[in-house]
């Protein structure tokens, strides 16, 4: 009985320095932060921070965006606004008619939408993807960028049409 | 001070109704909302005759967000990015129970891919999400370094997820239909190297923690749960495992593909804290073999069903229910529809909330510090238990 | 110019010695409390493999300074509903009597404040004035959390400071002299000359109590932060906190030192002795202490009671009675 819990006691004094053991392995090993801003992580680039639009092939200072208005529609936090004129592009001149032909009815204007606004309110996102998932056009992907601060919600309402119009010109 | 006029508190309506002892002479506190130990925003009034605890009444609500509501107000795809915001330590599994609930409710088949991916990544989370509980319950016993262990492993397990998810905490990675993403070579390569690292941490935290005295003293024959008790409040996973009782909703109701995994379901019959405490721990080393397995057996393949619903998709009239296994217990979600765009009605089963409820009882004599130990062991996440 | 002399003829010499030593001690404890605030950052930082304090100055040794300066830049605000005097002679009344601890220990042969043959029972007396501390603390704030924690304060403090006394008791008989100075001068140089090797029980228990009297962690009950919030101090802001602070330091300073006299040799070295071996050997038990408290859980109170009721006071008591038997049958 006794010779028992003296034999407990001992073995419970040894859990400590078990402890103890663990504890100073680990004080010699090197660390493992990361001492930012001296060292930034390097996993970034599958972050999904805010949306940003994709330019066309052609064109990049233009969005591939057809304005088809998935991505706000089905935002859950309603912070996609999306604002476009529509212009009309010059008929192109009617082709001479042929000689015996009856002239074709001149071909008439065409009515295209063009993007003016993407607006972004970032202070609302909550990054789930659903508009980069929805969009037909893949003219939506994820940003890397992480590090963003700010001392007002302003500085968090994004015009993305603009963003990528500044991207361009890079 | 406020024991000397005992029947006569005044504070808001919680402190007003609660019923002092016939002594009058124990001291009333709020053990929160602010209080280090409630993980957050709980509180619980005690009663306290010196150091031992005479009643305790949890006062809930102070993360109310209303998910259930905004699920009638949100179309069905809309309503995703709430799960992962309910319980933010093992967001995969909410995900699972919604999606899984609305799939049964539209008849949406799941690619073979996607179910593996769906298993890898939800057993990911609950390894993380049982690190941050052993770390955050050694912070409530006073151990300072163990949650830096292990935030050191679930780091790791957050740069995975990030891989497929693209999020570090309040993940959105499952669709109706499958998953957001695939995964990658560097995610595939990631997982196995961590797989090896996990398994040689563990010993050290048996060392460090498992096995040292003073936490055994702490958790040993504390806050006893026998199985009739966890029986009558409802309790679910660890906490019910670790009263002896096998019931783990993977092998009980088994959903996805859990049945071709071959695992262990950890019990403890003790009932005490240090057995939920062990069930916890081997829970993290059947999730290795789980993942293992899983990363074995995925076939290739889509990971989102060509025949995915779209965003407008209408789920027809029903209702559904479907039920997960999560870090801390059973998550269940239950979908009405009415045919509409939104669901009916969404309820959410949050096992922290059952478990929590036994804890007034639990806590009835003991001592503060054990109430502490109580609490830590039974693994609250309060934004989950308010919803 | 009158003369230095001069000036202190009138004044006897013993007592210009105690005003010296109590102005170097001053400097002693702020620059050691400092000191040690930086070792425990970056020993609990490497610890948990991340690196402590290392903006502030090289290796962030400015930061314990930096840190002074911001809380003596805070309000001292004192809580409706408390006792105002109370409130605020508690953390004077914690931090005041660490002096009066130091003056008796011997530093080196001749550094040392007052050389007097009851040195062990000064600090052991004066000592206990710092529950006192913390009991007025947790009762003047009028805070639950305050009053719990000073309940436990001295429950705690009453408890283990008997063995502790027994411990040194078994030294003293061991020299047969409660002289500090006297003890150190009976070991020798080479560490199986001191007397830990004669009382490793004795050192043993004397480090658990130590380690307990000054509420360090595993035995932090006082202020038991997941428990108590911050237990007796949970009110205090400002420099009211950081006496409190730098009082558990100096506390934590006092038993190493008395450590080192009684059990490890105090100034006494193989190579060249002198005030370094001792402060060599302080530092030594500080990082253990330290170390203790970035490895283990808190203690129960009762448990805490239990294992000084249950174990080290009838092990204290079994060690000064071999000893005072050894002593007779060997003296």
């Amino acid at each position: 009985m006794i010779s028992q819990t003296f034999k407990e006691a001992v073995s419970a004094v040894w859990s400590m320095v078990v402890g103890l053991k663990v504890t100073g392995r680990n004080f010699l090993q090197p660390q493992i932060t990361v001492h930012y801003p001296r060292q930034v992580v390097t996993n970034l680039d599958t972050y999904r921070g805010h949306i940003e639009l994709v330019a066309k092939d052609e064109d990049p200072f233009k969005a591939k965006c057809i304005l088809c208005g998935q991505c706000e529609n089905n935002c859950p936090s309603g912070c996609i606004t999306i604002e476009s004129v529509t212009r009309e592009t010059p008929a192109p001149p009617a082709p001479e008619p042929a000689p015996g032909e009856e002239a074709k009815p001149a071909p008439k204007p065409k009515k295209v939408k063009e993007l003016t606004q993407f607006m972004l309110d970032y202070n609302l996102c909550s990054l789930c993807g659903l508009c980069v998932q929805h969009c037909p056009v893949d003219s939506l992907r994820f940003s890397t960028d992480v590090y963003l601060a700010g001392f007002s919600r302003g500085e968090f309402e994004f015009e993305l049409l603009e963003m990528l119009q500044k991207r361009g010109k890079k | 001070m406020s024991h000397c006029e005992a029947n006569a508190l005044t504070g808001d309506t919680y402190t007003r109704r609660f019923d002092t002892g016939p002594a009058g002479d124990t001291l009333i506190v709020n053990m929160g909302p602010q209080h280090p130990s409630t993980h957050g925003v709980l509180r619980v009034i005690v009663e306290l005759d010196g150091e031992y605890i005479l009643r305790a009444e949890p006062v809930l609500g102070y993360v109310h967000r209303m998910h259930e509501k905004m699920g009638e107000v949100k179309s069905f795809t809309q309503y995703l990015p709430n799960m992962g915001r309910v319980d933010y330590l093992h967001a995969l599994a909410w995900n699972w129970a919604y999606v899984g609930a609305v799939e049964k409710l539209g008849g949406v088949e799941v690619p073979e891919r996607a179910q593996y991916l769906r298993v890898i990544s939800t057993e990911l989370n609950r390894i993380s999400s049982h690190l941050v509980w052993w770390g955050a319950y050694l912070l409530d016993l006073g151990a300072f370094t163990p949650i830096m262990y292990a935030f050191d492993d679930r780091e790791i397990i957050l740069d995975l997820l990030q891989i497929i998810t693209g999020s570090r905490l309040t993940y959105c990675y499952f669709r109706f239909g499958g998953v957001v993403a695939d995964v990658t070579p560097a995610f595939v390569s990631g997982l196995t190297e961590f797989l090896a690292r996990f398994k040689s941490r563990l010993p050290m935290y048996t060392d460090l923690v498992t096995n040292n005295v003073i936490l055994r003293k702490r958790c040993e024959e504390i806050g006893v749960i026998d199985v009739d008790m966890a029986r009558r409040y409802g309790a679910t996973g660890p906490v019910l495992r670790g009263s002896g009782v096998a019931y783990d909703t993977r092998r009980a109701e088994p959903y996805g593909i859990y049945d071709r995994f071959d695992y262990e379901i950890p019990t403890f019959p003790e009932g005490d804290a240090m057995a939920r405490y062990m069930v916890r721990m081997r829970e993290m080393e059947e999730s290795v073999k789980i993942i293992e397995q899983a990363l074995a057996q995925m076939p290739e393949g889509e990971y989102l069903s060509a025949k995915a619903p779209k965003p407008a998709w209408k789920p027809g009239v029903g209702e559904a229910y479907f039920a997960v296994e999560g870090a801390r217990g059973k998550i269940g979600a239950y979908v009405v529809s009415d045919g509409a765009k939104n669901p009916y009605r969404v309820k959410l089963r949050a096992p922290s909330y059952c478990n929590l409820s036994l804890f007034a009882e639990l806590a009835q004599g003991v001592i503060l510090a054990d109430a502490v130990s109580i609490m830590g062991s039974l693994d609250l996440v309060i934004p989950e238990i308010d919803r | 110019m009158p003369d230095m002399n001069t000036l202190l003829a009138g004044i006897p010499a013993e007592l210009t010695r105690l005003v010296l030593a109590l102005i170097g001690l001053m400097a002693f404890i702020g620059l050691n409390g400092l000191a040690l605030v930086w070792v425990e950052r970056k020993v609990a930082g490497h610890v948990q493999r991340r690196p402590g304090p290392y903006e502030v100055g090289p290796f962030g040794l400015i930061q314990p300074i930096v840190d002074a300066v911001k809380l003596v830049g805070k309000q001292l605000a004192t809580p409706a509903g408390a006792d105002k005097f109370l409130f605020w002679l508690a953390p004077l009344l914690s931090f005041l009597p660490i002096f009066l601890l130091f003056i008796p220990i011997p530093f080196s042969e001749n550094l040392v404040g007052l050389n007097t043959n009851l040195g062990v029972l000064l600090i052991l007396a004066f000592a206990g004035l710092n529950v006192l501390a913390l009991c007025l603390a947790g009762w003047g704030q009028n805070n639950k959390w305050g009053l719990l924690g000073a309940g436990r304060a001295v429950a705690q403090s009453v408890a283990y400071e008997i063995p502790l006394l027994l411990a040194v008791l078994a030294v003293s008989f061991q020299t047969g002299s409660l002289s500090l100075a006297e003890i150190t001068a009976k070991q020798g140089a080479w560490p199986w000359q001191w007397n830990i090797v004669v009382q490793p029980l004795a050192f043993f228990l004397y480090f658990i109590c130590a380690v307990a009297e000054t509420n360090r962690a595993p035995f932090d009950l006082p202020e038991a932060e997941s428990e108590l919030t911050a237990g007796f101090h949970t009110e205090y802001s400002g420099m009211g906190f950081g006496l409190f602070f730098l009082a558990e330091y100096a506390n934590m300073i006092v038993v190493c030192s008395v450590a080192t006299v009684l059990f490890l040799g105090g100034w006494q070295g193989p190579v060249e002795p002198g005030w370094w071996w001792f402060l060599i050997k302080m530092y030594a038990l500080l990082v253990v202490i330290i170390w203790f408290r970035w490895t283990y859980p808190r203690v129960r109170f009762d448990q805490l009671l239990n294992l000084n009721w249950k174990w080290l006071l009838p092990l204290s008591m079994v060690n000064l009675l071999a000893t005072a038997f050894a002593v007779k049958l060997f003296a």
